[in-house]
């Protein structure tokens, strides 16, 4: 399972995840070892298994639809790096 | 805290039940019993770093300590990782509310590799923490805290969480009783997540009893988990002594699992011949393609869900924001890169890589059906048998250091505890002897829901291993 | 369009924000124009550890919907994670369906000039709608030179349906019909204001064009951001236009989302969100497969009653087509069927002066309605006009307005006839050198002369006889 450095970049890309230009190399390495065995899985014909998403075979929970209080704003917006009247801040969405 | 009563309360032999019994019987309060505790920390966390944060409040109830991932109002809840230092969360999860509610005083939060991703507390951000049998060893983990902390008597009983081994494996590592509970009884309502299918918060004690009382005092439906049940019957505390008309299989690649120590395999053979004495039926069991390909399959389904999970990372509602201008992109990616350690980052990439297009069939597709084949043979070995033996790590605990700079040695920690657990099934660790002067856990496996059958089982042998859970330093 | 040979293929991609109390995934109150993010709590702000609990009237709903669209409902569906970062999306994915959405499969009966038209539905499924991003500075909150951006977690989370199209639409003007006749099925049904002004009805087009005759398809573009109906068939006919004009000129076309300025009526190529579109769907582990119950099917089925496309068909015999969609589109069917009288002059009514009056058609009582269009030749023009702007009024009668009979006397006209033909001489002359037309101006001027309350049926009369005279 080669994973080559551009798989590693779109794959930072796509987690945004800024990988340092000197850690690159490194992370490639680790990242192909481990791909390498968790490849394993593949030895197995399983064509004819149905996937499990979920260990609980339970269906339909859900809730009625009655509201419930919300937050205070000031708790909303407790935990914020850059609050602003009442709103979060965030840089200009780039490309 | 009253002069003297301090002795009165050894917090190292302290049980929780002794401790109700102190309690009930006015032969202390809780100021004192807290007080104790407080003490303890005060005296042996500069050595084992159980804490991450000292609370330390005083209650009617007995102490709890809880896992850094356990999401506590107004006490910070940082999961190990510098991405949530200083979040001070506004809500309780479920699991602290139902502490608070049964009474039970919060002494702190504890440690855990960053995340829960990992076998040993070395991935926290904040430091590892130190085993109290040997300093110089790791805990385990990633519940390693609240096992360092029981096990050190800094706390009389704490919860930990277990995606691949979490509770079972430090518990391990520790001499201590941990149960990882059946998928789907304990809510994950505040715990910070990591792999959703898998995530369980459960109990770390000192005793099968205690385990099972804390496990009584946190499960059952909460309608904040969309993945939660009623247990089919309340949990009970357990009270046996034979384990006659038990039938324990003995699953052969559970057992002779490459890179099992020959101690741990000393220690687990002789509790397999006990359960035998004390009246069960004991028969081998097979597990072929679950130990074989489950690490695998683990390896895969987690960080998957893990890269999903931790996405909501981005510095805009809370958490760490990484300095510097550019653009929203940039500065998402520059947190992201700074606020998480090397191994979150690893799975995190290794999850996106599983799930990216073209990649997924034969990744998280295939990992998906495997995981029908490991939940399938278990099912098959609990029509034979209601229980199912096995060492719970290959080893006892490790040097720090030993592992860390290879995640895929640091990974096969949870070899033997994988499997169970993507099935989703409930699994106790209690110790079963010494080797190298180092606990050993024996790992106890049920069928869903089995939890009281477990722990009656498992108090039986407690009974009959009589282990001193005191680390011998300490004695 | 179809014009010159090209045939346009058009699908559209329409977001329905239903009107549940609460939000989707937690219990957040699901209403519009509060402050910012007063409307929030841990699970909708993504805060660690939270978890979604589905909304069961969204569900419903839902199932409601896909049933009116003849949709199959799945036996067991799933939530899936749609991965991608945006500050709007707080969890870093959105909750939605994939491969096995709540509703498949349908068609929508769209009624035409010339018989039924069948847009195909291929999909209803269920989803989370994201927050609200005002983007600072730069020009009017648009991306593009935005200084700093402020995120309002009020709308997120709310439920959303999204109704997939088959291609099978065939004009910008049967775009707009199908949204208009979808919007008020969905209106009817209870389930969504639909207003696309509020931005609770939101419709995305795939637009491409081929050469008649031609089977396959050829490139398509996402056109966005057409927040009217206008705007929705303005913005596909430019687009098509865009096409056709770049094929002839021996171009292709690339397939891009686009962005309509109804300003200028351009089109530009839109940022996209995530450069590589890769949004790693799979399966929600914090939620369980949904399987409607039959009851739930069952209630749904019979919670629907005759749905707008039927009505137009049945209303058709009786007004011809156009009166009959627009009576069904503008909502004004349900007063037209408590309206006794001459079925198209009622139609008529309603749909000019009525409509132009402003009246809400719910407001206004049949009978009394009937009596004035039964007499509307009868009564002075002014008088009828200020009747039909009363008729909501409570307490309205017809009778007050009947009283007023129009001057049809000849005594009383001929001295108002008389002066207008002397102020007219030059139309007189026109008149009786053949050019008969200017009758209609000189009716005009009598009854102009008289405060509208002339008979205009004798006014003709008399002003023949005068000028053949
Ligand atoms: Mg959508
Ligand atoms: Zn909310």
């Amino acid at each position: 399972m080669a994973i080559t450095r551009e798989d590693v970049l779109h794959v930072a890309r796509l987690a945004r995840v800024e990988i340092p230009e000197g850690e690159v190399e490194h992370v490639r390495a680790e990242l192909g070892a481990i791909l390498e065995a968790v490849g394993k899985v593949a030895e197995l014909d399983l064509s004819d298994v149905e996937p499990t998403s979920h260990p609980l075979a339970v269906t339909n929970v859900w809730a009625e639809d009655e509201p419930r209080p919300s937050l205070p704003v000031e708790d909303a917006l407790a935990n914020a790096p850059d609050p602003v009247e009442g709103a979060f801040r965030v840089p200009a969405v780039g490309s | 805290m009253a002069p003297g009563s301090g002795a009165l309360i050894d917090t190292l032999r302290l049980t929780a039940e002794e401790a109700a019994g102190l309690l009930e019987r006015g032969e202390i309060s809780g100021e004192e019993l807290a007080g104790a505790y407080v003490e303890a920390i005060g005296d042996r966390d500069p050595e084992l770093h159980a804490y991450l944060h000292v609370v330390g409040e005083a209650g009617e109830g007995i102490p709890v300590a809880l896992k850094d991932n356990i999401t506590t109002r107004g006490v910070p809840t940082t999961a190990g990782s510098r991405i949530l230092e200083g979040y001070v969360p506004v809500f309780d999860s479920t699991v602290a509310s139902r502490v608070k509610e049964a009474g039970l005083p919060l002494l702190g939060k504890t440690n855990l590799d960053e995340f829960a991703m990992g076998s040993s507390t070395e991935n926290s951000a904040y430091g590892p923490s130190r085993n109290p049998w040997d300093p110089e060893r790791v805990p385990g983990g990633s519940s390693g805290g609240t096992a360092a902390a029981v096990a050190g008597g800094l706390a009389p009983w704490g919860l930990g969480s277990d995606t691949g081994g979490s509770i079972k494996q430090p518990a391990s590592l520790c001499g201590l009783v941990g149960l990882r509970p059946t998928y789907g009884t304990v809510s994950r309502y505040g715990i910070v997540a990591f792999a959703s299918s898998l995530d369980q918060v459960g109990p770390i004690a000192k005793t099968v009893r205690d385990c099972a009382r804390l496990y009584a005092t946190i499960a059952g439906r909460d309608p904040c988990d969309s993945t939660t049940v009623d247990l089919p019957q309340p949990a009970e505390i357990p009270d046996a002594d034979d384990l006659k008309g038990l039938r324990i299989g003995i699953p052969r690649e559970l057992n002779e699992a490459e890179g099992i120590e020959p101690g741990v395999t000393e220690a687990v053979s002789k509790a397999i011949l006990l359960a035998e004495e004390l009246g069960a039926e004991v028969g081998e069991a097979r597990l072929p393609r679950s130990v074989d390909f489950g690490l695998a399959c683990y390896y895969l389904v987690a960080p998957a869900e893990a890269s999903s999970n931790l996405a909501r990372y981005d510095g805009v509602r809370y958490g760490l924001r990484a300095a510097g201008d550019g653009d929203l992109t940039a500065l998402y990616a520059r947190t992201r890169w700074e606020g998480f350690g090397p191994e979150p980052r690893r799975r995190i990439l290794i999850g996106t890589y599983a799930l990216s297009a073209g990649y997924y069939e034969a990744f998280y597709g295939q990992a998906q059906k495997v995981r029908t084949v490991i939940a399938q043979e278990h099912a098959a070995a609990f029509e034979d048998f209601d229980l199912l033996l096995s060492p719970t790590s290959p080893t006892v605990a490790f040097a720090i250091g030993e592992r860390a700079e290879n995640p895929l040695a640091m990974y096969l920690s949870d070899l033997l505890t994988i499997p169970a657990n993507m099935a989703g099934l409930p699994g106790l660790s209690i110790p079963c002897g010494l080797s190298e002067g180092l606990p050993v856990g024996l790992q106890i496996l049920g069928p869903q829901f089995s939890e009281n059958l477990m722990f009656r089982a498992a108090q039986a042998l407690e009974r009959a291993l009589a282990f001193d859970y005191v680390p011998g330093r300490l004695r | 369009m179809t014009a010159n040979g090209w045939e346009p293929v058009i699908g559209l991609e329409i977001h329905v924000q239903l009107k549940t109390r609460t939000k989707m995934f937690c219990r957040c109150a699901n209403v519009w124009g509060e402050p910012e993010n007063t409307l929030t709590c841990p699970v909708c702000l993504a805060h660690p550890g939270t978890l979604p609990v589905p909304n069961k009237r969204a569900i419903e709903w839902t199932v409601k919907l896909g049933v009116a669209l003849g949709c199959e409902i799945a036996s067991r569906a799933l939530f899936h994670r749609k991965n991608y970062f945006y500050p709007d999306l707080p969890k870093g994915y959105q909750i939605s369906q994939y491969d096995i959405p709540l509703c498949a499969g349908g068609k929508f009966v769209l009624p035409g000039p010339d018989g039924d038209r069948e847009i195909g539905i291929v999909r209803a499924h269920l989803e989370e709608d994201a927050a609200k991003t005002i983007h600072v500075g730069g020009t009017g909150g648009r991306i593009a030179g935005a200084e700093y951006s402020l995120v309002d977690f009020n709308r997120g989370g709310t439920p959303l349906v999204e109704i997939v199209s088959e291609p099978d639409i065939r004009s910008a003007e049967e775009a707009r019909r199908f949204l208009q006749l979808l919007r008020r099925t969905v209106v009817e049904l209870g389930i969504s204001d639909a207003e696309m002004e509020k931005g609770s009805l939101r419709c995305d087009a795939n637009v491409s064009v081929r050469r008649t005759g031609e089977t396959g398809y050829r490139t398509k573009t996402e056109l966005k951001n057409m927040n009217s109906f206008k705007f929705v068939a303005d913005g596909i006919e430019a687009e098509l236009r865009r096409q056709v004009e770049t094929y002839e000129a021996g171009g292709e076309i690339e397939q891009e989302t686009l962005h309509f300025d109804p300003a200028s009526g351009s089109i530009a190529p839109l940022r996209s969100k995530e450069e590589a579109h890769d949004y790693r769907y799979f399966p929600e582990p914090d939620l369980l497969p949904v399987e409607p119950p039959v009851e739930m099917i069952a209630s749904a089925i019979d919670e629907i009653g005759e749905l707008p496309a039927a009505r137009i068909r049945r209303l058709e015999a009786e007004v011809g087509f156009d009166l009959a969609e627009g009576l069904v589109a503008s909502a004004r069917d349900g007063l037209f069927e408590r309206v006794p009288g001459d079925r198209r002059a009622v139609a008529n009514v309603l749909m000019n002066q009525l409509a132009a009056a402003g009246v809400d058609p719910d407001a206004v009582g049949g009978a009394e309605l009937g009596k004035l269009v039964a007499e509307r030749d009868r009564i002075p023009r002014a008088a009828f006009v200020e009747a039909l702007a009363r008729s909501a009024d409570p307490g309205f009668s017809a009778d007050d307005y009947l009283g007023e009979t129009a001057i049809s006397d000849a005594s009383e006209l001929d001295p108002v006839i008389d002066s207008v033909l002397a102020e007219n001489a030059a139309q007189v002359e026109t008149f009786r050198s053949g050019k008969e037309g200017v009758l209609g101006y000189l009716v005009g001027q009598v009854m102009k002369a008289t405060g509208g309350k002339a008979d205009p049926r004798v006014v003709n009369e008399r002003l023949r006889d005068r000028l053949r005279a």
